[in-house]
């Protein structure tokens, strides 16, 4: 090896790599023609409008709103259908349990615990997750990503970031766990750490359904119609837009500081645009991301209703686990604009966060007086009988959009890093920062007087 | 009737296709796991095509195939450690010159190759024309023109795996000249390596590694369960003590 090393001339990668590139041309010079010299240029005048420095970023947004419109628009109709069949069968459910003559605590359990609380989970996140993954499947297949990826790459450098850490932001928003292991692309060390340090930053699909279903229940409460899911999808893209500036300021403010370095040079291959198979692309999409996210968020939630359910209904004097938990946390919680059963639900939720808002529900349930969860209207009703206001809900979801990431995503970056150091700031470093802005938030409301 | 079972490698560059051909090829027949030891996800897919059955691993889509990030790497081992029986590099047709220069390194590893022209209807939309038997003529391995999402080209391609695994095809891999500086070097170290490797590797590829000062590939080499493998680190330490 050293003898090797000692052969080869200082440059000999270079040598290498520019060998195999002449030798490629010349077989390409030997054995391709073009007959028609204005098609090859197609791309690169639709790459002179998506990836222009004028219009690059208004057409992003406008894409982004479109697919969360497109998705909140869509998802209302199969999400109530869902929601009323999983209500239908309850009944039928509860009945076979009183034939059976099963203890009431059996039946509270399974019924109102377990079966609940999955069947809040199906039908509130399968009919979002079903139309979201296929459009963006779609939108990456066609060949728009890269070029997103194009647009955001200045922004990353100017924060001291690698320009691939705008790819795998864009992956985080399927699956931040999934986004942690994309960060192997890139090389620095330095570079990667920013780029799984501030992944969490952007919305998962765990947490979409939690903005999206939030934003049209609180944020556009006075319209209706179209402007109802206009106002709820621009909420929802304001939120991305605000992890994104959070993602960028913490890049910039690490790579001033505790990771200090110069952004490394590479280049973006864009590569052409192509229509996809549209039918192809969206069974797979399905088949691929949805059923499988789905899957997880069954096997993880219906334990977790099981529990809340359980603690929710054993009691210490007359007071329920739950609740005794719920209110010792309720200062803190107050002081975020939250409550204690909000941030008992975020800490109950650490293994994912498709579960947060079930266990919320189910918590706010097992102790107040309302049983009966036959809709997203009624839904609306359980959060204000417990003292809900648009603050409550903006803040929820600034915590959502901010706070540690998931269980498998912690276990992902450790991995990753194999460094418990980077694993704990990865944890603590968002969950300050919501706290932070959460915090702010609900005291310059008060301060103002908007609530 | 006996079935044999066969291993294919499918490499290639991001967006070329290559995840669209080896969903057709294996259907929904296919699982997606992690590489022993690495956490690069992998999907691996089953097909049967003439009383022999095929399984196929679709390696990570790159550029190169250095140790320039654990995708190239896991790309790289998978090819010459796993030693496929066949191994099909997918080539984008309206980007021939960029993708070759990922088949001809590949070329260099293994002869095993098949190398697929797909986009075919792309190209041809763009006013491209490919000669893809003169191709094969350069090349020395058998090119065959596909387009995957309209499943045109597949029937050859399963013809020509089919003739590869039953020795059918005689293959005659391009070699890329390297300056006469490297050329030289490689001269010197063929006859040492191979006296350490035996034909366990191809030899004019490991040189040209070792030159290139590939420090995760010795680590790879010795890691590898070849008692003769086991020699090339005494070497490389035998020769560090020498330097110093």
């Amino acid at each position: 090896m050293n003898e090797a090393r000692a052969l080869a001339p200082a440059d000999t990668r270079e040598q290498i790599v520019s060998a195999i590139f002449r030798t490629s041309q010349a077989i390409c010079n030997e054995t391709v023609t073009y007959t028609n010299q204005a098609k090859q240029y197609e791309t690169e005048k639709l790459d002179r409008i998506f990836t222009s420095k004028l219009w690059g970023f208004p057409i992003m947004l406008a894409m982004l709103a479109v697919v969360i419109y497109i998705t909140i628009a869509g998802a209302n109709i199969p999400s109530g259908m869902l929601a009323d069949f999983f209500g239908w069968l309850e009944g039928y459910l509860t009945l076979f349990f009183q034939a059976l003559h099963a203890p009431d605590w059996l039946h509270g359990l399974l019924v109102l615990g377990l079966y609940r609380g999955t069947a809040w989970v199906v039908s509130v996140m399968l009919p979002p997750m079903a139309i979201f993954f296929p459009i963006f499947a779609l939108l990456e297949n066609y060949g728009y990503l890269p070029r997103v990826a194009f647009n955001m790459d200045r922004l990353f450098k100017k924060a001291g970031a690698h320009g691939k850490q705008s790819l795998t932001m864009a992956m985080g928003f399927g699956c931040n766990a999934a986004a942690i292991l994309s960060t192997r692309i890139i090389e620095s060390p330095r570079e990667r750490m920013l780029a799984i340090l501030t992944n969490s930053f952007v919305p998962c699909n765990g947490r979409w359904p939690t903005l999206i279903l939030l934003s049209s229940l609180f944020m556009a409460a006075g319209y209706t119609g179209g402007w109802k899911t206009l106002v709820t999808a621009s909420v929802v893209v304001a939120m991305v837009l605000f992890g994104i500036v959070v993602t960028l300021t913490v890049s910039w403010v690490l790579s001033k500081t505790a990771l200090r370095g110069i952004p490394t040079h590479y280049t973006l291959e864009l590569p052409p645009y192509r229509r996809p198979k549209i039918w192809d692309t969206i069974i797979r999409a399905t088949l691929d991301k949805s059923i499988y996210v789905l899957k997880r968020a069954i096997v993880v939630a219906a334990p977790a209703g099981v529990l809340t359910w359980i603690l929710g209904n054993i009691h210490i004097g007359d007071t329920t686990v739950l609740a005794y938990i719920a209110d010792w946390l309720d200062p803190f919680a107050r002081a975020l604009g939250l409550d204690g059963y909000i941030l008992m639900a975020f800490i109950l939720g650490l293994p994912a966060n498709e579960i947060v808002l079930p266990i919320l529900l189910m918590g706010y349930l097992s102790t107040g007086s309302l049983t009966e969860v036959d809709g997203l209207h009624s839904l609306k009703q359980i959060f204000v009988d417990h003292g809900w206001t648009w603050l409550t809900a903006l803040n929820m979801m600034l915590f959502s959009l901010l706070h540690y990431p998931c269980g498998t995503t912690l276990v992902n970056i450790y991995k990753e890093t194999k460094s418990k150091k980077w694993t704990f700031v990865a944890f603590a470093l968002p969950t300050s920062i919501a706290i932070a802005v959460t915090f702010f938030t609900a005291q310059l409301a008060k301060w103002f007087g908007f609530v | 009737m006996s079935t044999n079972e066969y291993t294919i490698a499918l490499a290639g560059n991001p967006n070329t296709g290559k995840s669209t051909l080896f969903n057709v090829l294996t259907g929904l027949r296919q699982y997606t796991g992690n590489w022993p030891g690495k956490t690069v996800v992998h999907a691996e897919g089953f097909f049967t095509y003439n009383n022999n059955r095929y399984k196929m691993i679709d390696l990570p889509g790159t550029y190169s195939l250095y140790s320039n990030s654990a995708d190239e790497e896991v790309a790289r081992d998978f090819i010459i450690f796993e030693k496929p029986d066949v191994t099909i590099v997918v080539l984008d047709a309206t980007a021939l010159e960029r993708n070759l220069n990922l088949a001809l390194q590949v070329l260099e590893m293994t002869s095993s190759v098949i190398v697929c022209v797909n986009l075919m209807d792309e190209a041809k939309k763009k006013g491209i024309r490919i000669d893809t038997e003169k191709l094969a003529a350069t090349l020395g391995v058998p090119v065959v023109p596909i387009s995957a999402r309209n499943k045109e080209g597949i029937d050859t391609l399963l013809k020509t795996i089919d003739s590869m695994v039953r020795g059918k095809i005689k293959t005659n891999p391009i070699a890329v000249r390297y300056s006469p500086e490297i050329e030289q070097c490689i001269e010197k170290l063929i006859p040492r390596v191979k006296e350490v490797i035996g034909d366990a590797y191809p030899a004019r590829w490991v040189a040209l590694r070792l030159l290139d000062g590939d420090m995760s590939l010795l680590q790879a080499l010795q890691q590898q369960p070849l008692p003769s493998v086991k020699e090339v680190s005494i070497y490389a330490c035998h020769d560090t003590a020498k330097s110093v």
